[in-house]
């Protein structure tokens, strides 16, 4: 079995602040993602999901505890590059994100930095604008680009660093219906295709639905880490937390309430439609 | 009933005589009832944000009007300082806008700005933290130590202390989590009984809108293709979804079911509203499309 490719070891992580005390944002995580995975993350604003995010590709050093991207740690600054190479950051705000005033020279701009020579940097920009969907957009101004093409781009430029993980941290708040598709169904497609790991900080039920494990937080810890389905029964537990779940569960979860025999595993709307077929037939 | 906010025929176009011209509003006609929740939807870029903050008078209009109780808000420069007090406008991320030393200070900027003396200020202050629920000892704080959803509560708190009469905002609940979103959505509803407001709410969320308002709006395009209950609105699915809108899961649950040939209603777009649907036909006992009173609609068969 190939070692995980981010791992954490009671992880504890607090800001320091002008009075020297701060809340514990983590405390003690222990966490282990194997490579190929599609991991989302959830947890009411506050929970430390950000921050954890921000532990994977050294962002943040842990207060206390160990990180570990492909088995080096994040608090070696010699190795400093090589995290970054292999785990890549999205943000939540796409305009944020974008430098150049070219979509293609934005792509670049990644590969650039790290020094890679100039056929290579074309050859890794066309593919990542490929696997993104965006080549026709190539020389294009950003700014004049939709909310989910810009997090396409800003998805591109970390994909032309040939990364093994990808680290989306809410990346579809700002989104409209489409753009939310847009950028969820290139996420899945990298994870499937090129087998790129994948962890999503969302807030979106629905988005959370599509990932293979799930991992629930909750004041720093973790409080649920087990396939969707198997999180998303414990309806009275997560909205204890300040959390939901997705629409076509807490549809099959109000009927049975009302004493109605239903499973409360169909997490989608296809699979909600089937199991109420299947009942009123 | 007369509106309170209207536009008519109103045109704006960006960058008017350069090579990037565009024209985001078209001939728009939109009226919005004194006391009335309406949520606007569409996609990015559909012309929402420049509807909106024409409702203020942040945009002036390239052609056409906008009527805020009946009169024109760019008849004197006095009518639309009036009208900034009386529409007031919730910005997406509006957190980021806070800038005081203290919450109290950030929400009195509107009401003192409205030259009102400072016992009406503090009234003003004091009530609208309690809309928002806000604790009276968050309001001697710095904004900028409270958590994410504090702030955009705070910064809900200072245009609703200007108690205008229409609120309008922008994506309230974008990047909240679900609990913070619940009670945004709690402290505008009680602002809209309260004050009997008007509330103009922009969402992207289908499963929002259709909880929260009595009629929607739909914008494409730069204009308004259709508006009306959730009900009317949601049941142009096909039409919403090449908008790139689509309609709320529960909608689409019901829908596929009625394909699958089961014979439930197509009007529903909410979980309680799916419930009864679903109680309601287990209790009549299983039936087939085709047979009862339901019909299939036009174009498709209903399956035997």
């Amino acid at each position: 079995m190939s070692q995980p490719i981010l791992k954490t070891e009671h992880l504890t992580f607090r800001y320091t602040t002008e009075e020297g005390v701060a809340p514990t944002v983590l405390d003690g995580l222990t966490l282990s993602i194997k490579p190929g995975e599609f991991v989302a993350v959830l947890g009411h604003n506050g929970s430390g999901k950000s921050t954890l995010a921000k532990h994977f590709n050294a962002i943040l050093l842990p207060s206390g505890g160990k990180v570990y991207v492909d088995g080096m740690d994040t608090a070696d600054e010699d190795r400093l590059l090589d995290i970054r190479r292999r785990v890549g950051m999205v943000f939540q705000n796409p305009d944020n994100q974008i430098v150049a005033s070219v979509v293609e020279e934005d792509v670049a701009f990644g590969p650039e930095n790290l020094g890679v020579p100039s056929a290579e940097i074309r050859e890794r920009v066309d593919a990542a604008l490929a696997a993104v969907g965006m080549s026709e957009y190539a020389r294009h101004a950003p700014h004049l680009l939709s909310g989910g093409q810009k997090q396409r781009v800003a998805i591109a430029g970390v994909l032309a660093m040939r990364p093994r993980c990808i680290v989306l941290d809410e990346p579809t708040a700002m989104l409209d219906p489409v753009g939310r598709r847009e950028v969820l169904d290139t996420v899945r497609r990298l994870n499937r295709e090129q087998g790129i790991t994948v962890v999503l900080i969302t807030h979106h039920m629905d988005e959370a639905a599509q990932a293979d494990r799930l991992i629930v937080m909750h004041d720093g810890h973790i409080m649920a880490d087990d396939s969707p389905a198997q999180v998303f029964q414990n309806v009275d537990g997560l909205r204890t937390l300040g959390l939901e779940v997705p629409e076509p569960v807490a549809l099959l979860y109000e009927l049975r309430q009302a004493g109605v025999d239903v499973p409360l595993t169909a997490l989608t709307v296809d699979g909600c439609a089937e199991v109420l077929r299947e009942l009123l037939e | 009933m007369a509106a309170i906010i209207e536009t008519r025929q109103l045109t704006h176009t960006y960058s008017q005589g350069t090579p990037f011209e565009h024209t985001a509003l078209d001939r728009v006609d939109f009226a919005a009832e004194a006391g009335e929740y309406l949520a606007i939807i569409g996609r990015t870029g559909s012309g929402k944000s420049t509807l909106i903050q024409h409702l203020n008078g942040l945009l002036k209009p390239t052609s056409g009007q906008v009527l805020f109780d009946g009169t024109d808000i760019w008849e004197s420069k006095e009518r639309t300082r009036q009208v900034r007090c009386q529409v007031g406008l919730v910005f997406q991320y509006p957190e980021y806008q806070l800038f005081e030393e203290t919450v109290y200070q950030d929400i009195a900027f509107g009401p003192k700005n409205m030259g009102l003396d400072e016992a009406e200020v503090d009234r003003r202050v004091k009530q609208s933290a309690r809309f928002v629920g806000l604790e009276p000892g968050v309001l001697e704080k710095s904004p900028f130590d409270l958590s994410g959803g504090q702030k955009r509560r705070v910064a809900i708190a200072g245009v609703i202390a200007m108690e205008p009469q229409v609120l309008v905002l922008d994506e309230p609940t974008a990047g909240l989590d679900p609990s913070g979103s619940a009670r945004i959505l709690d402290n505008i509803r009680t602002y809209h009984q309260e004050k009997n407001a008007c509330i103009i709410l922009v969402s992207h969320s289908m499963e929002e809108v259709a909880r929260e308002a009595e009629r929607l709006v739909v914008i494409h395009q730069g204009t308004i293709p259709f508006s009306g209950a959730p009900s009317e609105v949601f049941a142009h699915g096909d039409e919403l979804e090449a908008m790139g809108l689509g309609v709320p899961a529960m909608t689409r649950v019901f829908a596929r079911l009625r394909a699958m040939g089961v014979d439930v209603p197509a009007s529903v777009y909410t979980i309680p509203q799916a419930r009864e649907a679903v109680l309601t036909a287990l209790h009549r006992g299983p039936r087939k499309a085709g047979t009862g009173a339901w019909q299939p609609p036009s174009g498709k068969k209903g399956v035997e």
